[in-house]
């Protein structure tokens, strides 16, 4: 009898060794005389585990990791075709409790297909919901993402289906639909181990979206530091023409579409969505002035859907299991599941699809078992870049768009860095201006020179030089960032600043007992 | 902001002293192949410093004329994304991640481990001009930090160690 193993093809597990290990396997057999199907798969998103080998048996699949080339010859002596007994053995995958206790919507598929199998994924579910959206009047597709409450996965967390109103009602032609796979946030990873692992998804929610709104055509905008997720992506395209469900006729339907990848340049300020509008026209990623809404003036003038990677990938399963089904999940005005990302310096880091509500520390702690270190937890950043560092008082705070805000902090695109006590927070207060200060598209005045000369003044605290008087520049300058700059890196750049200054003063040489300022 | 100059002093002009010379034949087929497409500049860019390993100063102009944009524009664009050079790399280049993910796993050490073993600071090319090394904003690797880039090849948890044998493999290269 043929084995299944399978082998993620994700580039994190490809980052370890993934393909070394794969030949080892498929060498080992052969030695063995033994018939396997090796299957490269998407990742579980078990990264602390990667590369991570799954062998179906009798009693589901069992996985072994992280699994190195050399750890292969003892896997075979030790029964790993039978899922036999050894140290890297973690027994059945679906029944390990970093699995068990997720909500896996927008990620079903995680760990279980090969990307490219448009087989495999019809198996598991796909193209329902672009066939019964093509069964609906397109005004009724709109309103299902709407009931769904599906808000942006982006950062801004805007109502996806309010934003494809707008564009459906929107007179002109043609329109656009814009993927926006900038995923320029560190932390995060989501949008990568979709392109990369399930693409059929994005590409199914991306015609829906088109289909809603009345757009033909598509652009996916990718950030160049995705090879992998660009040549999957072309694949799954070449491959979704060829069998009708792109084209001139999606489905045999009276509905065309067709989408093409761009790449970007290496510029986090195209991840905002009119500098990307801008960047997608051959030009500098120099964010606009809004109004007007790219949904009624984006790409090339014409009105313009601009959705994340994950919201459009999480479009499919609302339209398959109706919007209701998708809204059960949550709290408040956050529905659905957020695929959260644990990253830096967290034991398990990986990913983890929860209904929102669930807080900081059960992630952290239950899901991502504390540091890698072994070290106590000391900082936390959610949300990228832009968001606030949180110390140990703030853990309890339920993953909530509106919970979080109240701390200047944010959901964003669902990105957890773990630091343990050996972080400088004067240096990554440091660092978050200077991040500003290259990133920044130059538009206005307070992003532009207010970085370079915010990190300045950090560096003269740290220094000890005239600390007082420089602290309080720091504030005045933080508020005109905040309060005067066009789009968020500028406005947001001052949240970890001022967030590592309020929790984390010793860090900067300023007293503990400062007087409670902005956060 | 990126601030980088591919127009050297007063070259700027119509009769100013000449580029070095490029492949303009590479070039004419890039935008050959993207003729006619909307917004097309980048996708022109990525393809001409795939073929050369950067985008000539002297293309610029070639570029420009194709598309029927300005010089200046042009010029802007490619100043303006981190992604483009324009004069020659090293023989690899070398992306070590400098985000928050990857600080949080050791990549402050890690880049100052590649500095001291190069001989060159992040930005720049080794004396020996085997290995530009470049920072990076994330790689998408966040959950295996810290993360590099070589040549296109990804790494994780990369240890100096393991770094060692990176930059020893890619100074073998010819
Ligand atoms: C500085 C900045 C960077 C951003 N980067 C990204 C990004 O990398 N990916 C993304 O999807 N949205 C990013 N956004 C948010 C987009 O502007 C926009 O809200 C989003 O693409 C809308 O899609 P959604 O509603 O599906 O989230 C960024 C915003 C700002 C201000
Ligand atoms: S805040 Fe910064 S990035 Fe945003 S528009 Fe102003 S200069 Fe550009
Ligand atoms: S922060 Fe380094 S790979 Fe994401």
């Amino acid at each position: 009898m043929t084995i299944k193993i399978c082998v993620p093809r994700d580039a994190a597990a490809l980052s370890l060794g993934a393909d070394a290990t794969a030949a080892a396997i498929a060498k080992a057999a052969r030695q063995a005389g033994q018939a396997i199907q090796l299957v490269r798969t998407s990742s579980r998103g078990m990264f602390w585990l990667e590369p991570f080998v799954e062998v179906e048996t009798a009693t589901g699949r069992v996985g072994y990791g992280p699994v190195t080339a050399e750890d292969v010859p003892g896997l075979f002596a030790a029964g790993l075709l039978r899922g036999g007994a050894h140290p890297l053995a973690h027994g059945v995958v679906e029944a390990m409790p970093f699995l068990a206790r997720q909500e896996r919507l927008t990620f079903a598929r995680a760990g279980l297909t090969d990307p490219l199998s448009l087989a495999d994924y019809e198996t598991h579910g796909g193209l329902r919901g672009l066939r019964r959206a093509l069964g609906m009047a397109p005004t009724a597709v709109v309103e299902e993402v709407v009931a769904s409450g599906l808000r942006g996965r982006g950062g801004a967390g805007f109502p996806t289906g309010i934003k494809w109103r707008t564009v459906a009602s929107a007179p002109a032609q043609p329109k656009y639909v814009v993927i926006n796979a900038d995923e320029g946030d560190s932390g995060t990873y989501s949008d990568r181990m979709v392109m990369e692992g399930d693409p059929y998804v994005l590409l199914e929610g991306m015609a829906i979206a088109g289909y809603a709104t009345g757009a033909s055509y598509g652009y996916i905008y990718l950030r160049s530091e995705y090879p992998h997720a660009l040549a999957v992506l072309n694949e799954a395209l070449a491959t979704l023409r060829a069998r009708g469900v792109y084209g001139r006729n999606v489905l045999g339907a009276d509905f065309a579409f067709d989408a093409e990848v761009r790449v970007g340049a290496g510029a986090y300020i195209c991840g905002e969505e009119t500098a990307l509008l801008e960047s997608l026209e051959g030009k500098r990623g120099m964010v606009r002035f809004k109004p007007p809404l790219p949904a009624i003036k984006g790409l090339f003038g014409q009105p313009t859907v601009v959705n994340n990677v994950v919201s459009l990938a999480s479009v499919p399963i609302i339209l398959d299991r109706g919007g209701k089904h998708y809204a059960d999940y949550g709290m408040g005005r956050s529905r659905g599941t957020l695929p959260i990302q644990l990253a830096g310096n967290v034991k398990r880091a990986g990913l983890v699809e929860k209904a929102f509500g669930v807080t900081l520390r059960q992630l952290i702690e239950d899901y991502g078992g504390g540091t890698r270190s072994g070290r106590p937890v000391r900082a936390v950043q959610v949300g990228g870049p832009l968001g606030a560092y949180f110390d140990q008082r703030l853990l309890d705070l339920p993953l909530d768009y509106e919970a979080l805000a109240q701390h200047k902090g944010m959901v964003g695109h669902g990105g957890i860095v773990v630091f343990d006590d050996t972080v400088d927070m004067a240096e990554q207060a440091r660092y978050a201006m200077e991040f500003c200060a290259v990133e920044s598209c130059g538009k206005c005045t307070p992003c532009r020179i207010g970085s370079t000369r915010g990190r300045e003044l950090i560096e003269k605290i740290v220094r000890g030089k005239d600390v007082a008087r420089n602290h309080r520049q720091l504030l005045a300058l933080c508020d005109v960032m905040e309060n005067a700059s066009l789009c968020a890196l500028g406005g947001m750049a001052p949240w970890p600043v001022l967030s590592a200054l309020q929790y984390f003063p010793g860090d900067f040489g300023l007293p503990a007992k400062e007087p409670a300022h902005v956060v | 902001m990126k601030n980088d100059s591919v127009l050297p002093r007063g070259q700027g002009r119509r009769r100013g002293p000449e580029f070095p010379p490029y492949d303009t034949a590479a070039v004419a087929a890039i935008l050959d192949r993207w003729r006619d497409q909307p917004g097309n500049l980048l996708p022109i860019l990525h393809g001409v410093q795939q073929a050369l390993g950067f985008v000539p100063p002297g293309a610029v102009g070639q570029i420009a004329k194709a598309i029927n944009r300005s010089r200046a524009e042009v010029h802007g664009v490619i100043s303006f994304y981190h992604d483009f050079r324009t004069s020659q790399p090293g023989r690899a280049v070398l992306k070590l991640c400098q985000a928050e993910s990857c600080q949080a796993c050791g990549s402050r050490e890690l880049t100052a481990h590649a500095e001291r073993t190069l001989g060159c600071k992040l930005g720049e090319t080794s004396p020996d001009g085997a290995v530009t090394l470049e920072p990076v904003y994330c790689l998408g690797n966040c959950a295996c930090s810290p993360a590099a880039l070589l040549d296109g090849e990804l790494h994780g948890r990369v240890t100096p160690q393991g770094l060692d044998r990176l930059l020893a493999q890619a100074r073998r290269r010819p």
